[in-house]
């Protein structure tokens, strides 16, 4: 946890998300409401502006009957628990040995270049974090980057240039492939499962 | 070349809807009621004699692993599905939880009734959002038309399923450290035995299956054992997805038999190699973990279990990772290093202080600033941290690197001497 990042000094869940918690930890048998800790984490995080203060993890241990720190190594061991403020858009690039064989280098640095920022880093305007992350699971689809929840992949440099001025101007870019794929199918065309590509 | 009528995941690139209609006119939750109602001691008999593997990468029987369940009795049995896909050249899973959702949760409700579950938690990767959203709204659905829940399908079975995200964490497609994930901690696996079939989540009997594999099973309930193992060889029998990525003209994921030729499955598939099978470097056959192969083996291995065994690597999930002459082997394993460095949980000391110590040495390889003594040096480290770790990121961190020497020790010498020239004459 970051000594710089402003800590608020309470949290709790809005009525709408204390209901989504109960809801949560019904999912699990009855003791056992340690189980929602990661889902009740995300609530908070997305409660909190894409990240999860140390106040809502004191919280989240109390809702659940966990000791604070069991809650704070979870928080700690997941990478996706934002512990300290991230940019509105949070830019992940996978550069992992299948994306970095398709051009992976080239898509951090027009990142870089772009904003203007290293990885770990948010730019000014908060508007955007930039972070280099292990395999994301869509190597067929390489390379690729993760911005807050969706997955957008098939780029190139200039792929991505665009991608980034979409974002800045507010807009939300077409998610997954930017070449237009349907899913993981070969760019020009299925191989297989032909007469469903054609229905 | 398998045909389309044999394949199991007909919607394997999302051209049809993927909710329940969708499902419905696939074939999807067809008369699932009569395969249960053939009783589970005849579903586990008919998943054993089809073959069907594992397909999460260690390729355990499938039937055999079902029939370790311990018998009914006070404590509740759990099937957990690994959906959390994070080897590296692994996109497989994805596809199932994004597009056929309703395979998958046919098939936990088979695997309920055959290890006497009633309970079912899918464990996906957190980074997966809209694949979650999707399955969500197929478990919701599933409930919604009675096919979930009490008296499922009217099979008479109750059967509740759960999903339930990670958050970023590698380790938790290890079985035993999902569990713990699952029961609100770190990721870092358990001691075996106990197995989970003893005690597994919540210290209860436990069934831990991948995607695929559960996916796979209404399919051969329904066609047969017999149709299932007559594709591939003998003790690898089946359909399966590969992952094709790297250096293809068209990367891609596609559903094959068995034992088919690598250099086929690229050919066929993926469009062939960049610049033509005689480009071709190297090739790491069964996602990040599984030993690289270079071209002379690739020309002629198979794609099964046992083929890749006997070269020293594997299947594992058959994430293939394609390398043409333009690359830089030394960095790209260099890279996987990295990555379990990145990912070790910390837990043990040869994982976790030896991943480190392999990503800063391979690190210097990369350059060529070390000696040709410190590559054995590099192998006996491997071979320290192979075998003595609680769970197998230990030894998918030592084998990569093992590859790397076994077939690209030349390289990582003339690395060495360049480095050595450069540096005489900046001298």
């Amino acid at each position: 946890m970051s000594a710089a990042a402003p800590q608020p000094k309470s949290f709790s869940f809005t009525a709408e998300n204390l209901a989504r918690a109960e809801k949560i930890i019904a999912k699990y048998p009855a003791g056992r409401q340690a189980s929602a800790v990661i889902p009740l984490l995300y609530i908070a995080q997305n409660q909190n502006d894409n990240w999860v203060p140390k106040a809502a993890l004191d919280y989240v241990a109390e809702i659940l009957e966990m000791p604070p720190i069991k809650v704070y190594e979870v928080a700690t061991f997941y990478t996706m628990f934002n512990l300290q403020p991230v940019g509105k858009n949070h830019v992940q690039v996978c550069t992992t040995t299948p994306c970095w064989l398709r051009g992976s280098a080239d898509i951090v640095k027009a990142c870089e270049h772009k904003l203007g920022i290293g990885a770990g880093e948010t730019t000014p305007d908060g508007k955007f974090t930039l972070a280099e992350v292990e395999c994301l699971g869509a190597c067929v689809n390489a390379p690729m980057v993760q911005i807050n929840d969706d997955f957008y992949e098939d780029l190139t440099p200039e792929l991505m240039d665009k991608l980034l001025d979409t974002l800045a101007a507010g807009q939300k870019p077409a998610v997954g492939s930017q070449t237009g794929r349907k899913g993981s199918c070969a760019q020009d065309g299925p191989t297989s499962l032909r007469q469903k590509a054609k229905a | 070349m398998l045909e389309d009528k044999d394949r199991i995941f007909t919607n394997l690139y999302g051209f049809e809807p993927w909710n329940l209609e969708g499902a419905r006119k696939r074939g999807v939750w067809d008369n699932t009621a009569d395969l249960i109602k053939k009783g589970n001691a005849w579903v586990i008999e008919e998943t054993k004699n089809s073959g069907l593997r594992g397909r999460g990468g260690a390729g355990f029987p499938t039937g055999m692993k079902w029939s370790f369940m311990p018998k009914p009795s006070d404590k509740p049995h759990y099937l957990v599905v690994n959906a959390d896909e994070s080897e590296p050249g692994t996109c497989k899973d994805r596809d199932i939880l994004r597009y056929d959702p309703h395979r998958l949760l046919e098939g936990i409700l088979l695997g309920c009734f055959a290890i006497n579950a009633h309970a079912s938690y899918i464990y996906i990767r957190g980074e997966f959002y809209n694949e979650a959203s999707n399955m969500q709204k197929a478990i919701d659905e599933a409930y919604a038309a009675g096919l979930l829940g009490k008296n499922a399908c009217g099979s008479g079975w109750d059967c509740d399923v759960y999903l339930h995200r990670g958050a970023g964490a590698y380790i938790c497609g290890e079985e035993t450290a999902l569990m713990e994930s699952l029961e609100g901690k770190k990721g870092q696996p358990r001691n075996k035995p106990p197995f989970p079939a003893g005690a597994g989540l919540y210290s209860c009997p436990t069934t831990i299956n991948n995607v695929e594999t559960i996916a796979a099973v209404p399919e051969i309930l329904r066609r047969g054992a017999t149709w299932f193992s007559s594709f591939g060889r003998p003790k690898n029998s089946g359909t399966k997805l590969y992952c094709i990525s790297g250096h293809v003209n068209q990367p891609c994921n596609v559903e094959e038999a068995m034992s088919i030729p690598l250099k086929e499955l690229i050919e066929k598939h993926a469009g062939g190699v960049r610049g033509g099978w005689d480009n071709l470097l190297a090739i790491i056959p069964g996602g990040s973990s599984t030993p690289v192969l270079p071209k002379e083996i690739c020309d002629n291995v198979l794609m099964d279990f046992d083929a890749l065994r006997e070269v020293k690597s594997g299947l594992g999930t058959a994430g293939v990772i394609v390398m043409d002459k333009s690359t830089d082997i030394i960095y790209a394993i260099a890279r996987l290093s990295h990555f379990y460095m990145h990912e070790s949980c910390g837990q043990c000391t040869p994982c976790r202080e030896g991943t480190g110590w392999l990503w800063r040495v391979m690190q210097r390889m990369v350059r060529g600033n070390a000696t040709v003594e410190e590559i054995d040096t590099l192998l006996d480290v491997t071979k320290e941290i192979e075998g003595h770790t609680i769970c197998a990121l230990g030894d998918a961190a030592a084998w990569p690197v093992q590859g790397l020497i076994r077939h690209f020790k030349p390289q990582m010498i003339d690395r060495i001497e360049a480095y050595r020239k450069t540096a005489r004459r900046a001298a």
